[in-house]
Formats: structure tokens, sequence, C-alpha cells
């Protein structure tokens, strides 16, 4: 019906000619959502290569204190590396269930996802309260302050994902799995998993790495 | 007795009455004029019944064109801040050699530098380029918004709010007197225990979202909002240099928050990143800072490229010469700036094989440049030039600029700037490519497009008046300290014992003079403008004869922006539409899908500024709420579904209506 | 949030329903199974291999647990990510090429750069300060 009309409105000189310069009201733009929020993953990701840059210069300097082979406990980070990893693919179910547009499943999967990064978050924290109460806490020196600065930050980026899915869970378990949860769903997908990614690089080279030394 | 001072301590932190500067005449005076002057508008608005729809019309607004003017009131307000600093230093260096100790205490001085540098690259450049951007972008894709019209407000606010906090260290407390990029040991906690250094790193961090957030924004929206039939190749070249801008922005900007977030780490935490002692090294810092200034500096040139590119085409009445290459030149600056940061601190000492790397590099960034130099000359060449005041800004750019850029080239060479490292020689060649560069450009820009926005062009008299102030103004103000530099003389000194410098500094106060007058001229040129508007009109939205898709809208475009979207077939569509007899629709209107105002923006940023001045006096409570409010806030507004409405097909009618008539009435 | 158009199907939401389905239609249950074996392979031998110090020399490690996180990190965004050179037209692939890219200037600058900062600053050893005058 618009298009006729426009049609018709859009000039005497030839319909065909005037139509090739205005589009008759059937244009969308497409959504922007998902790539605005890679963009924004992608600047996360640098402020996660200076932390490492940070790491990789000043991760040697002991000054006189200990070094990662006398604080890290490996078998720790491994339970914490198989919980972060664990919630990876329950997250990957989520995104399952949100496709088969069952909601009870996509939220349950989103609570076990929850758990699952509390537990991260939670083992860490205890990480680095035994770390702080035996003296060795940021400020004993440069290799401390960017190994809590690199690791911390990402346990607080987990943080907000966890906040961050609660708030969906409020979100879908309300307004059920409408397009624009969906999309968000989606970011949070990629969130979770681009931490995951980071995890590697911070398991990797801060954890095994120091350990080797 | 004691749990009251203990409580007192506690909320107010290290705020206490000796915060007020009433001690220093100076800031009682400008503390005055601000009071005055604020009241003035207060009263004014009052008076007008303005309020309201300032709130609802412009501090919530989610419009792109709206916002992107706020951008530039913003950024043109910091500049009457920023110039003030530099008229004060020059006035005070032009006096203080020998005995005489100049009237500004060293303490003062280094602040007003440290602030003047601070102001002018993110409060006063960095608006501006994003407000033309924000203004013109959408326009020119025959997008009817940005991408994520929320976020626009509220990367906004989150800039305003950042100035705000600069503009607050006036009055309460202090300012770091560190220098612009604020280097450790001198910006840590023990050589720096004040306020000054955390009110730079706050109003720095919160201003950064918003830029950062401003970058997704603008590269979603070229990427995704594209007109029909407007390919990459087909897209204005200042779009193009908005998308490499924004790329830029999305790629420096994390690094500079992670650099400002150890630092204050170092300063919050005692952590050592940035300390001479315990392991840190505070070299590190001026690294990862520079990784960012670099293709910051590009960030302010590339639109200002982009607009020149814009202003040569439509007033040679000429396509730009060279389309592919400006896009290939444009995407190289991008990516090389990644490679040249180096040469900020040659003489730190990585030694010759390091600076021989960086050296070359800087030297080959000055090739794709050098590219758009000629592209903009043979557009030139054999067209009909019109020398309305954007050109004349122009011609003084390419000339201005090209002899900053050949300083800069001389700068690359290491050994060369063993000897002009932080000399003044360095501060000439920076201002002559950001003046001659960015604000010529920026200047150039705001007068094309400011009847787009306002529906009437700017006096040509005033601002040619203001045009030649400015290039005259700038030669005579930093001519002299290219000589200066040359024979020695080191940046950020506040007082000389050699006399015999006295007389370049003197010319170079007489220059600033003239700028002085270029500023006041633009001034006046926006109060006559407006009081002439009536003989200035823009009828036909198309003032210029322009070749782009915003001058096919009205001036002011409708809030939609386009009716119907056009649809494109070649570079410089609108050129392209008026050459093959395109015809106005005048009915079948559509209702359109629009998102509405809000002020959820605002009141986050506010919330931001308030934890950040917790952050900054030490006011922990006040901290905490503010970010603990800041979040739940968040969340609150993202249960928001319903932001969007409908213009009805009625509205749409009225308005493009009115339109066909006044088109009519005027032939 | 952002649809600015004139469909009021799409007002609602609805409009965007085949964008995202399309986009993702090859998530399937068999892919993140897939992505999560592999991973832990991936991360339980690196772990291995330092725990139980299987190579002697710790270079050697070094490199290989490195060449074990790219892998990872690949299948990360393979299986996890979805992460294909068509999605979004491309541009999701370019802007991560790009921000890999920069990840690798930073960090291969800043610690050439400071490497080479930190050995012409000279610093005397832990032995040469304490046999200094």
């Amino acid at each position: 019906m618009a298009n006729a009309a426009a049609t018709v409105a859009l000039g005497a000189a030839g319909g065909a000619q005037a139509l090739r310069f205005y589009d008759s009201g059937g244009h969308h733009p497409e959504n922007a959502t998902l790539l605005g929020f890679w963009l924004y993953l992608m600047g996360d990701c640098l402020v996660f290569a200076c932390l490492f840059a940070a790491y990789g210069v000043l991760g040697r300097n002991y000054a006189g204190g200990p070094s990662g082979a006398d604080l890290f406990q490996l078998p720790l980070v491994a339970v914490n590396t198989s919980l972060l990893l664990l919630s990876s693919i329950t997250y990957g179910f989520v995104v399952i269930e949100m496709q088969r547009k069952r909601q009870g499943a996509t939220l349950a999967w989103l609570a076990l996802t929850g758990l699952l990064g509390a537990g991260f978050v939670g083992i860490e924290l205890h990480e680095f309260a035994n770390l702080i109460h035996e003296g060795n806490g940021p400020q004993r020196s440069a290799f401390l302050s960017s190994f809590f600065t690199l690791v911390g930050t990402h346990g607080l980026h987990v943080t907000f994902g966890i906040v961050w899915l609660l708030t969906l869970m409020a979100q879908v378990a309300r307004h059920g799995l409408i397009a624009a949860n969906r999309r968000r769903l989606m970011c949070l997908s990629m969130f979770w998993h681009f931490l995951d990614v980071i995890w590697i690089g911070v398991f990797t080279f801060v954890y095994l790495v120091g350990a080797l030394q | 007795m004691s749990e009251h001072a203990n409580l007192g301590k506690l909320v107010f932190g290290r705020l206490t009455w000796d915060a007020l500067p009433l001690h220093d005449p100076i800031l009682l005076a400008t503390f005055a004029a601000v009071a005055i002057g604020g009241m003035f508008i207060v009263a004014a608005l009052t008076y007008f019944r303005a309020w309201g729809p300032l709130w609802r019309d412009w501090i919530t607004s989610i419009d792109h064109k709206k916002i992107g003017v706020m951008y530039v009131i913003l950024g043109l307000v910091m500049l009457l801040r920023g110039f003030s600093d530099a008229v004060m230093m020059r006035a005070h260096q032009a006096i203080a050699f020998g005995d005489a100790m100049g009237y500004l205490p060293p303490h003062h001085y280094d602040q007003i530098f440290t602030a003047h540098g601070v102001i002018m690259v993110l409060f006063v450049a960095m608006p501006l380029v994003t407000g033309l951007m924000n203004f013109v972008v959408p326009l020119q894709i025959g997008a009817r918004d940005v991408a994520f019209p929320f976020l626009n407000n509220f990367s906004f606010w989150m800039t305003a709010c950042g100035a705000g906090l600069v503009m607050m260290s006036l009055f309460v407390g202090e300012f770091a007197r560190t220098g612009w990029l604020a280097y450790p040991p001198l910006s840590g906690i023990i050589a720096s225990p004040d306020v000054g250094v955390d009110y730079y790193i706050w109003s720095l961090q919160v201003a950064g979202i918003g830029t950062m957030l401003s970058g997704v924004n603008l590269i979603a929206t070229i990427i995704k909002m594209r007109a029909p039939g407007m390919s990459m190749m087909k897209m204005p070249i200042f779009t193009w240099t908005a998308l490499c801008t924004n790329v830029l922005i999305v790629a420096a900007f994390p690094v500079l928050t992670a650099v400002l977030a150890l630092l204050s780490l170092d300063r919050y935490v005692g952590t050592n990143f940035f300390t001479n002692d315990l392991g840190g090294n505070p070299m590190m810092y001026v690294n990862l800072i520079w990784i960012w200034g670099h293709p910051e500096v590009y960030i302010l040139i590339l639109p200002a490229f982009g607009i020149f590119s814009e202003v040569v085409s439509t007033f040679s009445g000429k396509r730009l010469f060279g389309y592919t290459s400006m896009v290939y030149a444009t995407v190289v600056i991008t990516i090389l700036s990644y490679l040249v940061w180096l040469h900020h601190f040659f003489t730190m000492g990585s030694g010759a094989s390091v600076n021989a790397f960086f050296g070359i590099t800087t030297m080959i960034i000055s090739i794709p440049t050098g590219a758009k130099i000629f592209n903009w000359l043979f557009t030139m060449y054999r067209g009909r030039i019109r020398f309305e005041v954007p050109m004349l800004w122009t011609v003084s750019f390419m000339v201005t600029f090209v002899i900053g850029g050949m300083t800069g080239v001389l700068l690359a060479v290491p050994p060369a700037d063993f000897v002009l490292h932080n000399s003044l020689f360095l501060v000439a060649h920076f201002h002559n490519v950001i003046i001659g560069g960015v604000l010529f450009g920026l200047m150039a820009g705001i007068t094309y497009w400011f009847p787009k926005a306002f529906g009437y062009k700017l006096d040509p008299f005033w601002g040619k008046c203001s045009f030649w102030f400015w290039t005259i103004g700038f030669y005579f103000a930093f001519m002299p300290l290219y000589v200066l530099g040359l024979m020695g003389v080191t940046r950020r000194l506040s007082h000389f014992d050699d006399a015999s410098l006295q007389i370049w500094f003197q010319i170079a106060a007489l220059g600033a003079f003239l700028i002085l007058l270029g500023i006041l001229s633009f001034i006046i040129q926006l109060v006559v403008s407006f009081r002439r508007r009536a003989s200035l009109t823009d009828t036909t939205g198309d003032p210029w004869n322009g070749r782009t898709l915003e001058w096919s809208t009205s001036s002011p475009p409708p809030v939609y922006n386009f009716a119907f979207t056009p649809i494109v077939h070649d570079t410089d569509a609108w050129y392209d539409m008026k050459q093959r007899g395109h015809i106005r629709p005048v009915a079948g209107f559509v209702p359109i899908h629009v998102p509405k105002n809000t002020g959820a923006g605002f009141v986050l940023a506010v919330l931001s500024t308030i934890c950040a001045f917790g952050l900054i006096w030490h006011m922990w409570p006040v901290a905490a709420a503010g970010f603990v409010t800041l979040i739940v806030a968040t969340i609150i507004h993202t249960f928001n579904y319903d932001r969007e409405f409908y213009i009805s097909s009625e509205a749409v009618v009225r308005t493009e209506d009115a339109r066909t008539q006044l088109l009519a009435s005027h032939g | 949030m952002s649809a600015l158009d004139t469909d009021p199907a799409r007002a609602a939401g609805h409009g965007n329903e085949d964008e995202l389905d399309h986009d993702t239609l090859h998530i399937t249950v068999g892919g993140y199974v897939t992505g999560f074996v592999l991973s832990v392979i991936l991360t339980t031998i690196p772990f291995w291999l330092v725990m139980a110090k299987v190579f002697a020399n710790p270079t050697v490690t070094t490199f290989v647990i490195l060449g074990f996180a790219i892998v990872q990190i690949y299948v990360h965004m393979v299986f996890f990510l979805h992460m294909t050179s068509k999605a979004e037209g491309g541009w999701t692939w370019m802007s991560l090429i790009f921000t890999l890219v920069l990840v690798v200037i930073t960090l291969s600058g800043s610690l050439w750069v400071m490497y080479h900062l930190k050995t012409n600053m000279m610093l005397p050893s832990p032995e040469q300060m304490r046999n200094m005058p």
C-alpha cells in the first residue's frame, strides 16, 4: 500500500526514474547491536593487552620478594580454569535453549553458569586474600602489582558478567525470549566467551610460565 | 567529640575549606566572573521560561544533530578557558626575565600549562571533532540517526562531565602540575600527593568512557546504516575519515584507560607500576601513554582532512581528485599511526636500533599526508574556485600544516630530536600542526555546516576577520618559538635569566593577542549572524551547491532527517541526484519510527561525576555510594524496553509540506 | 534498540527475528561439545607439562604451552564465539584481525622498547649493589 502511494507520489517525470533516488519506505537499517558489542570487546581486548604488556615488562621485578614459582598453587588454578571452562559450555546451552525458545531451560542454564562463575570469583578472592594475609599483596613488588591487576581485572569483568547475567535472568523471566532479550543474551555470550579467551592467556602466561621459573 | 571529627573526616575525606582559593586574587576574580556569568544565564533561562525546553529538547535529546551541536558548544566554551590559559602564559613569559619574576608563581604557572594542554586536546579538539562527526555522518550516509542514539547522549554527557571536573579543579582544590601527560614519578603519590593529579586522572577516565563509546557508535553507524547503494567506495570522504578516526578511538582509548588505571592504582593502593623502587619502571608509563598519544593526534587530524576534502571539492565545483588514493592514504595513516609512538621519547635512551626503526616509520607516515595535499591541489586545479570563508581556512591550512609537517619530519630524525626534544621548537611544531591542521579544519567545518544546523549562514565579513587574525596571529605567536627552540630554550619554563630572548617572547605575546582578536571576531560573528539571520537564511538547504547527501535535506533537517531514505548510485550522491534530475517526493509519506528522548544518560553521567569527585577527595562513602547508585541506575535503565515511538505520517506531511512551500516561494 | 525505520512489525522487535536466527543457524550442541572437549584437552596437557616438569628445559615448555594457548584460543573463537569471516559482512573478522595486529604491536613493541631502555639504564645487579663502596 505504501509502495503504491509512494510510486504515485514520487513524481510525474517517470515513476521508475523517481524511485531510483528514493526508497519508498521499505528500507530498514540492519540491527547494529551485535557488531557494536563486538567492537567494544575489541577495545576491552586492548585494555587486557596493556595489562599483559605491563606484566610482561614488570613481571620479573620481584624486588627481593617471592616469585610466581614461590606463590602459585597450580592445582587451585586448574580447578578455577575448569570452572570457567564449564561455565562456557553451560552458556553454550543457554544459547541452544534460547534458539529453541525454551524460557525455563534458558533460565536454568543461566543460573548454572552464574554459579560456576561465582565459584571462579570466589576461589580467586580466596587466593588473593591468602596472598595479602601473607604480606604478598599488590604493594610488595612490581611483579605482584601487575599480577593482582591483571588477574584482578579479569575477575572484575567476570563479576560484572555475573551481575549482568542476574539482570538478564530477571528480564527474561519478565518479558520472555523477545528479540531484545535474545540480542542481550547473545551479547553476554560474546562477553562470557571472551573472558574465557582472556583466561587462557592468563593461566598460560601468568600461572604456568610463572611457575616454571 | 572525636567521633564527630572522625565522621567528618570519613564523609569529607581530604576536602576542607583550604581547598577554596581564597588567597589567590586571580582565581577569586575568575570565580566572580564565572559566578556572575552563571547567574546571568540562569536568570535568562528563567525569564524566557527555557528550563523545560532545555531539558526536553536538548539535555535529554538522543538526536545526533542536537548532540553534535552540544559537543561543538562544549568545545567552544572550553576553547575560551584553554585560550585564557594560553594568554596568561604568553603574558607571563613576555615579562619574566632576570629580576622580574612575572605575575604567576611557578606553582600556579605549572597548573596553567598542564590545564592548557589537557583542555585544548581533550576538551576542545576532541569534542569539536566528535560534534562535527556526530552531526554530519548520519546525514551524509542517508541515515536517520546513529546506531545507538541513547549511548550517543550518554557519551556526550560523560565528556561534558569530564570537562566539568577540570573546571571544578579551578575553584575547589587545584589541578595537576605535571604537564598534560602527567609522567610519573612526578605524578606519583610521593611527588604529587595533592588532588591535582587525581582530578586529571578521573576527568580523563570519565571523558574517555564517553569517547570510547562514541567510537563504537560511529563505526557501527557507518558500517550498518548506509543508504542502499552506498558501498564503501561511494561514501563521502568525510565519512571515510570519520570511520578511520573512530577505529583509532576504539583502538587507542583503551590504552589510555589502562595506563591511567595503573597510575591511579599506584596512587590509591600503593602498587609499584611506575614507582622508582620495588621494581617499578616509570618509563613504562611513558611508553604506554604514547602508544595512546600518537594515535590520539591522528584522531584529531583525520576528521580535519575529511573536512578539507569536502570543502575543496565543493568550492572548486569539482569531484575530489583521486578519491581512491585518498581512501587508501587515510587507511594507511590509520595503521601506521601505531608504529611511530617512540618518536615522542627518542631521548629516553632506547638506543640506536630502536630509535632508527621509529625514526624511519615516522618519516614514512608523512607520505600519505603528502599525497592528500597533492590531491587537494589537483582538485583545485582548473576548478571554479569560490573563496568563501571555509575555502580561506583551507588554503591557509595547506600552507601552515605543510610547514608544521616539515618540522615534524625534521624532528623525526633522532639526532636532531636529541637537540630539539622538549624545546620550544617542539612546542612550535605541534601547535603548528594542531592549529594549522585541526583548528583551521574545525573552523572551516563549522562555517561550512553551520547553515545546515541552524538554517542561516555565518556572516562572511566577521568570518574573514576571524580568519585573518587567526592566521597572522598564529605565525606571530609560533614562528618565534621555532627560533627560540633552535637556540636551545626549554619548554614549560616560567622564568628566564637571558634577557636577549625576551624580544621573541614579546613577539609571541603579540601573536597571542592577534589570536584573541580572532576569537573575539568569531564570537562577534556568531552574534551578528544571529541578528542578521533573516538576510543570511538558507532556504534551499543547499547554500553552497554541495555534493553530498546532507545538502539534500532542509536547513535544519527535520528530526527524522529523510522522509524517504535516498538510494545512492555514485560518489557525491547529492550532486549525482541533481545532475540526473531527481524529483523531491511531495506525498506518500509514512510514519517514521524514532527513539524517545531520555534523561538516563544525563543522570548516569552525573552519578559518574559524583563517584569521581568522591575518589578525588578521598570521600570514600561518597565514591562508593555514587558507584553503587550508578550500577543500580544503569540496571534500572535496562529494564526500560519502551524506548521508541512513531512520528505520525500527518506530522511528516506537515513538515515536508512546509518545506515544499518554502522551496516554491524562493524559486 | 536502534531500529529507525517505517515498519511497525519491526518496531515490536519481530523484524529482527530472522536476522538473529539466520546468523546463529550454525549453533549446535555438537559444536559446543566438540569445542569443550578440545579445550579440556588443550588445557590439561599444558598443566601436566608444567606440573610434572615433563621437559627439562623451561624455554621449550614455555613455547609448547604458548602453542597450546594459541590453538585453544582459536578453538574458542570457532566453537564458542562462532567466529567466521562471513559474520556481519566480514566486519567482525576484520576488526578481530586488526585488534590482534595491534595487540601484537603493543606487546612486542613494549617488550622490545622496555628491554632496550632497561639495558641502557645499566642498573647495577644485586651483587654489584652489595659490593658498592
